[in-house]
């Protein structure tokens, strides 16, 4: 798959922006490579699956939204809930099942939510949120506050019939949401051309919905074209559907190790080394702002240090007590 | 006996008692909105809804696609952010298709989360056979819910629970579904008119006192059990009737009391048999009211069987006031 070219306007960020934009997609990038460690020293629980490789399409969409509007996540969430806003260490401590944690340590990774920043949740079942975001959109309707909902998810939940279902409403009534599909090219441990017919674009268009097909690595253009989507949603315009090109650089989860039976290590090798996020924003940001490298390696410095020091407080932290086992079965 | 200390009352149908309290909740509550197949101007084929649409518009009383899951998803983003639908399931058998986002989402937010999220989502659907309906049409799912912490299941028999019940699920924070006997629509009872009308979760009713056998029934038994109870009393057999009203949350203390107090019990509910509310009900008798029982709790329900379309079929498959009848006299004199 050839991703599209790029079209976009020169800045479409100020330089304070765009350092932001970098410094969230860094923090996505740090944040996963401490997950990563943790589990494979056996210091977390369960099981994780990793974002890395995508980080330009949680931030390069999330930079337009308030903590008002919302976003519905996935099993592979970190991302979207460190571009929603979320903290370090209480996104450790859930990650360690931790009492601190955003969830008090009962979501736990593939669940971790993010009320305050409007992060209503990942989601273990694959397009299991498409129901969700789409309420939200709903309830930012009825009560015409200008909010909007993004639904992000992979294109392996093109496969399940909720996201057309919802779709389909969401068109009909106008609602403020944005349909983000994420196609990083595997369902699982299955190449998507093996089990997706027909055009994928196809399918919102068939509801007569805005469409959108972006360079996923590129997040000038991501950023771009979520801003005219994300506009016209809040002004009632009604739902569009994005479809982002991007490559997970991780397995489907951390144990996917041996993986060459269903992509290449040339494939891997070739994304990371020509279509990386980070080092084509780099190239970006210093040819068109006077930023240097160096500048840009004291933020990294800086979110690297945040993130021991978060790891230390998480891997410190108490489990919920005991007593907590059935609180908050119901509110 | 049900409503003491509730004011004045009126006579209406177990429909128009549903309908009273959703157009005084969307009165009351502008967050409150209902969804569903043939809400509006259809007023669902039972025309339970019937006029909601005239005062409340389509914009809170919404016809959806015939698409079960998506719109109950729908409910369950826009239950956490703020609003307070009404989901309509038309069947009670249509609850397989909205298993995952009952039961994967709207149950385990709440917990998942910390105890941030909120879902205060009210599903109206239905349960019962007998009405020819055939397999597809005609079950009892309560127990498939029943069985999922952070869900609230509610079973009005009367139209005075039906008001009562379906006020509490709709401003309970929690999940609620709430089962309706397709064939109560039309039976007439005395309905508190208090707007504050609202019945507790979890407490359940003694429908007739009697010393001699307690028959707990869930909604469609429950005039079942009343029924077989006046024949009992012209045997000189007083039958207590219980009703759990709710069986998530279950009504221990309650049930266990008239147990121990009558010392047999005979569980009726419509649901199948294996595995259904009833076993869970006997078991909590069983094991609360053991050294004061004098006989096996015994059950009464659905038969494990598809619900056949031919009537004579239909009728065997559930309990009946002389089952009930036979299965007490029995236990009364074995």
């Amino acid at each position: 798959m050839t991703p599209p070219k790029t079209t976009t306007p020169k800045k479409p960020w100020t330089r304070a922006a765009a350092l932001r934009a970098y410094e969230q997609m860094m923090r996505i990038r740090v944040f996963e490579e401490h997950a990563n460690d943790l589990y494979l020293s056996a210091k977390m629980p369960g099981l994780t699956h990793m974002y890395t490789g995508q980080e330009a399409v949680a931030v390069g969409i999330c930079e337009h939204l308030t903590a008002d509007d919302t976003i519905t996540s996935t099993h592979r969430g970190h991302g979207h809930c460190v571009a929603k806003g979320a903290a370090y260490p209480e996104m450790f401590a859930e990650l360690l099942g931790r009492e601190a944690g955003y969830c008090r340590g009962k979501g736990g990774s593939m669940h971790i939510a993010d009320q305050e920043n409007g992060n209503l949740g990942a989601n273990a079942i694959v397009g299991g949120s498409a129901g969700i975001a789409t309420g939200s959109g709903f309830s930012a309707k009825a009560r015409g506050n200008g909010d909007v909902s993004v639904c992000f998810f992979g294109e392996g939940a093109l496969g399940q019939g909720l996201l057309f279902e919802v779709m389909n409403m969401a068109q009909l009534w106008k609602l403020p949401v944005i349909y983000v599909c994420e196609n990083n090219m595997y369902n699982e441990y299955t190449h998507y051309s093996e089990v997706t017919a027909g055009e994928i674009l196809g399918r919102p268009q068939a509801f007569g919905m805005r469409t959108a097909h972006v360079n996923g690595q590129d997040i000038n253009e991501v950023h771009t074209t979520a801003k005219d989507l994300i506009d016209r949603a809040r002004k009632g315009e009604g739902p569009a559907f994005m479809l982002c090109d991007t490559y997970r650089y991780h397995g489907h989860h951390v144990g996917d190790i041996a993986r060459d039976y269903y992509r290449s290590k040339d494939e891997e090798e070739e994304w990371k080394s020509t279509r990386d996020p980070i080092n084509l924003f780099t190239t970006w940001l210093t040819s068109n702002f006077k930023i240097t490298e160096d500048d840009l390696a004291n933020i990294e410095a800086q979110i690297r240090s945040e993130a021991e020091q978060a790891v230390d407080f998480a891997l410190n932290a108490p489990y919920p007590d005991d007593s907590e086992v059935d609180q908050h079965v119901y509110a | 006996m049900s409503t003491p200390n509730v004011g004045t009352t009126e006579t209406m149908t177990f429909a128009k008692a549903v309908n009273t309290a959703l157009a005084e909740e969307l009165r009351r509550d502008p967050t409150v909105f209902i969804m569903g197949e043939d809400v509006a101007e259809a007023g669902t084929p039972f025309k339970v809804l019937s006029g909601l649409v005239d005062e409340f518009g389509t914009e809170r009383v919404i016809d959806t696609p015939i698409s079960e899951a998506g719109f109950t998803g729908v409910g369950v983003g826009a239950a956490m952010t703020g609003m307070r639908p009404v989901v309509d399931i038309m069947f009670g058998d249509f609850l397989t298709l909205i298993m995952d986002q009952v039961v994967n989402q709207a149950a385990k937010i709440h917990y998942m989360s910390g105890g941030k999220l909120h879902v205060p989502l009210t599903i109206r659907t239905t349960l019962g056979a007998t009405r020819r309906s055939a397999a597809q049409h005609s079950q009892s799912l309560h127990a498939w819910v029943s069985h999922i912490p952070g869900l609230k299941v509610a079973l009005p028999s009367t139209p005075a629970d039906a008001k009562g019940l379906m006020k509490a699920a709709i401003r309970d924070d929690n999940p609620v579904i709430i089962f309706e006997d397709k064939l109560s629509f039309q039976e007439k009872g005395e309905v508190p008119t208090s707007e504050d009308f609202v019945l507790p979760l979890g407490v359940a009713d003694i429908k007739r006192e009697g010393r001699d056998v307690t028959l707990i029934a869930t909604s469609s038994m429950v005039q079942v059990a009343l029924e077989a109870a006046k024949t009992l009393a012209s045997d000189g057999i007083e039958a207590e009737v219980v009703d759990p009203r709710t069986t998530s949350p279950l009504d221990d203390a309650t049930l266990i009391e008239s147990a121990k107090k009558t010392g047999r019990c005979i569980v009726i509910d419509e649901g199948h048999r294996r595995y259904g509310a009833s076993a869970e009900i006997a078991a909590v008798v069983s094991d609360g009211a053991f050294w004061w029982l004098d006989a096996p709790v015994r059950r009464l329900a659905a038969m494990d069987v598809p619900i056949p379309f031919a009537p004579n079929l239909e009728d065997l498959t559930v309990p009946t006031p002389a089952d009930v009848v036979s299965e007490a006299v029995t236990l009364i004199n074995p």
